[in-house]
């Protein structure tokens, strides 16, 4: 079985980003880039599960400016076989990601289509549920657990209220949670090692997808900034101040 | 035309979160009906019928639709889509899993995450984990969203009562099959919902002193408890306790940050309560930034002071 893994890069998840002050967006000129946490969780799952002898081969792909080759890279360091990366400049949004993954999973005769939950840029929360819609694939969302028992899978999910068990039949989409498993680092020959897996360039044009924007982004404002607080001395003062003056207990 | 509104509920109740969508829903102008789809859920039908401003009730019942999965809800929600202009659910675990599935069947893009509704095509949502806002306005033919709960106030139970209407679910492939859940048994208040959220981080350093210090103080105050994710990961806490980013997003009328540090992914959580307190040993942790009261202090000291002064 081939597992497809989507990764995105996205601005670090340390950097605190700045709203343009003209409203137009979010200033990411010099920020630090990196992959998706989510989908770094995906390319661990794929590797494990090739390295459990239940994937044959593990293909990593982008959506993105040219410099998304380095978090490809990345994920080949963790031990994906090969890339692939469809180059798009600016916003595409997760219905046109979705479209295009769909055409490589065809293309790859893809088994298993590991997705980050959400992309800590975006938080759309979207792309693997649509991707699974279009392919008339079972999906499983939020996974803490994958366990593969022959045509099918076991998944874990995260949910509102804990956690729920449900078995897909193949192929299938999966989206990776916080807690399906704790990511390795790469290691220097691992890097060295990866530079030279391949790694192909397509375009949305060659796999007849459009990837112009159906949302019409007005702006991009400033959150609502909270009055800055104060430091009390005992617990005493405390509840008075949450009684008296804030009236919530 | 009018909004079609996906229901949280468990088939024997209706949750907090499908009141709270029909507040936003309502907000678009339009007549709303609401969707409940499960097995045995005429309970959870009446609830939502005797919410003000609903016009009709839709009850789709069977056994594929008992857990709500997927595909068989997403091939639902398609099949009546004729009928509407909006589609929404509440954002949780439910209408996240569903709702993309929907866009994509009906090639639009869905808004994620609706924080304010501005006008019936305009929408307030936060990115980078709230530091920003995006206006995004969808010139789609239906307009697919999934509305945050803590950002829109709940539809009242009245006495009106809507019609409740059965329908039929079309037959869809079986791709998926719903094993068990594995809930966490708890009598506190719903954490999304709660008024108080009472919440614990690393610095709790086990499950056992987790729940002796978090517990009491929750209980006096009759709230929630929550969590930071690296409390959840270290096992102090079940994974439905998280707050965040990347778990619940909770705006109740007072937080209380019991040793937790105030990471962006964690405030993204919590930033929008009314009141928060932060209980930190270091005077400098970023909670302090957004708390308005703050203690400098050992939890294990201050967390049973509170719970006794109470
Ligand atoms: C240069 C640049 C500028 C941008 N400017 C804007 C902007 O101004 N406004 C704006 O809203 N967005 C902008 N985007 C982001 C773009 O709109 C998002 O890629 C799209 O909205 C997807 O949303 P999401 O990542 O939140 O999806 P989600 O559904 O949250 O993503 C879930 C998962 O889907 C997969 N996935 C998603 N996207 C990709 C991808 N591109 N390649 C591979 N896998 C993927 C990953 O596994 C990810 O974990 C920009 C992107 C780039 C590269
Ligand atoms: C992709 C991604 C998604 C994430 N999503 C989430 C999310 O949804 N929710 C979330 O919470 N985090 C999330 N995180 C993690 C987040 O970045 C932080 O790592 C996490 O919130 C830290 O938890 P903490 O505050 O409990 O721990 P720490 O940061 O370790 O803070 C512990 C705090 O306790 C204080 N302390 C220690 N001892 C005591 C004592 N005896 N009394 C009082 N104070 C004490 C310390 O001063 C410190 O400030 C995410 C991270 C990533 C990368």
């Amino acid at each position: 079985m081939k597992i497809l893994v989507p990764v995105k890069r996205v601005v670090d998840h340390n950097v605190k980003i700045r709203v343009k002050t003209d409203g137009t967006g979010v200033d990411l000129a010099n920020a630090k880039m990196s992959m998706n946490p989510f989908d770094e969780i995906a390319v661990e799952q794929a590797v494990r599960m090739k390295e459990d002898g239940e994937a044959s081969e593990v293909v990593v792909v982008s959506v993105g400016p040219a410099q998304a080759q380095e978090v490809l890279r990345t994920a080949l360091a963790m031990g994906a076989d090969r890339a692939i990366l469809v180059v798009a400049e600016g916003r595409v949004e997760p219905l046109a990601v979705a479209k295009i993954l769909q055409r490589v999973a065809q293309a790859e005769e893809a088994g298993m289509i590991i997705v980050g939950k959400q992309a800590i840029d975006d938080d759309c929360n979207q792309t693997g549920q649509m991707l699974s819609a279009l392919l008339g694939w079972s999906q499983a969302t939020f996974a803490s657990k994958i366990e593969m028992s022959g045509g099918s899978a076991l998944v874990t999910r995260e949910i509102d209220g804990g956690l729920q068990q449900i078995e897909l039949t193949l192929p299938a989409v999966v989206t990776a949670d916080l807690r399906l498993n704790e990511p390795r680092y790469a290691s220097l020959p691992n890097i060295m090692k990866a530079k030279k897996k391949p790694l192909v360039q397509q375009t949305p044009n060659e796999l007849s997808v459009s990837v112009a924007p159906r949302l019409n982004v007005l702006r991009v404002e400033e959150p609502a900034a909270r009055a800055s607080g104060i430091k009390v001395g005992s617990v005493a003062e405390l509840l008075d101040k949450l009684k008296t003056e804030a009236a919530v207990i | 035309m009018a909004t079609l509104l996906f229901a949280d509920h468990d088939n024997a109740s209706l949750s907090e979160h499908s009141a709270r969508a029909l507040g936003a829903a309502l907000q678009i102008g339009a007549e709303v009906d609401i969707l409940i789809a499960g097995q045995g859920a005429a309970p959870a039908a009446e609830a939502a019928a005797a919410l003000v401003g609903v016009r009709r009730v839709l009850l789709a019942e069977g056994d594929a639709l008992a857990e709500r999965l997927a595909e068989p809800v997403a091939a639902l929600i398609v099949q009546l889509s004729g009928d509407y202009d909006t589609i929404l659910a509440p954002a949780t675990s439910s209408g996240k899993n569903v709702l993309p599935r929907v866009a994509a069947l009906l090639d639009v893009m869905q808004v994620s995450e609706v924080t304010e509704v501005v006008s019936p095509d305009t929408f307030k949502r936060p990115i980078y984990a709230g530091n920003a806002i995006e206006v995004v306005q969808s010139a789609e033919a239906v307009r697919v969203l999934t509305v945050r709960s803590a950002s829109f106030t709940p539809a009242a139970a009245g006495s009106a009562v809507a019609p409740i209407i059965a329908i039929k679910p079309p037959v869809a492939p079986v791709l998926s099959s719903f094993r068990q859940n594995l809930l966490s048994a708890n009598d506190r208040p719903d954490l999304s919902s709660a008024r108080i959220v009472v919440s614990g981080g690393r610095a709790l350093g086990s499950k056992e002193r987790f729940e002796a210090t978090i517990n009491p103080l929750a209980d006096k105050l009759g709230a929630a408890v929550g969590a930071s994710r690296a409390a959840v990961d270290a096992g102090y806490a079940a994974n439905d306790f998280q707050v965040g980013q990347t778990g619940k997003v909770v705006a109740p009328d007072l937080y209380i940050a019991c040793g937790i540090s105030g990471a962006i992914q964690h405030l993204a959580g919590m930033k929008d309560s009314r009141v928060i307190v932060a209980i930190n040993t270091d005077g400098e942790a970023p909670i302090f930034q957004v708390a308005d009261y703050g203690i400098v202090g050992d939890i294990f000291d201050i967390v049973p002071q509170m719970e006794r002064a109470l």
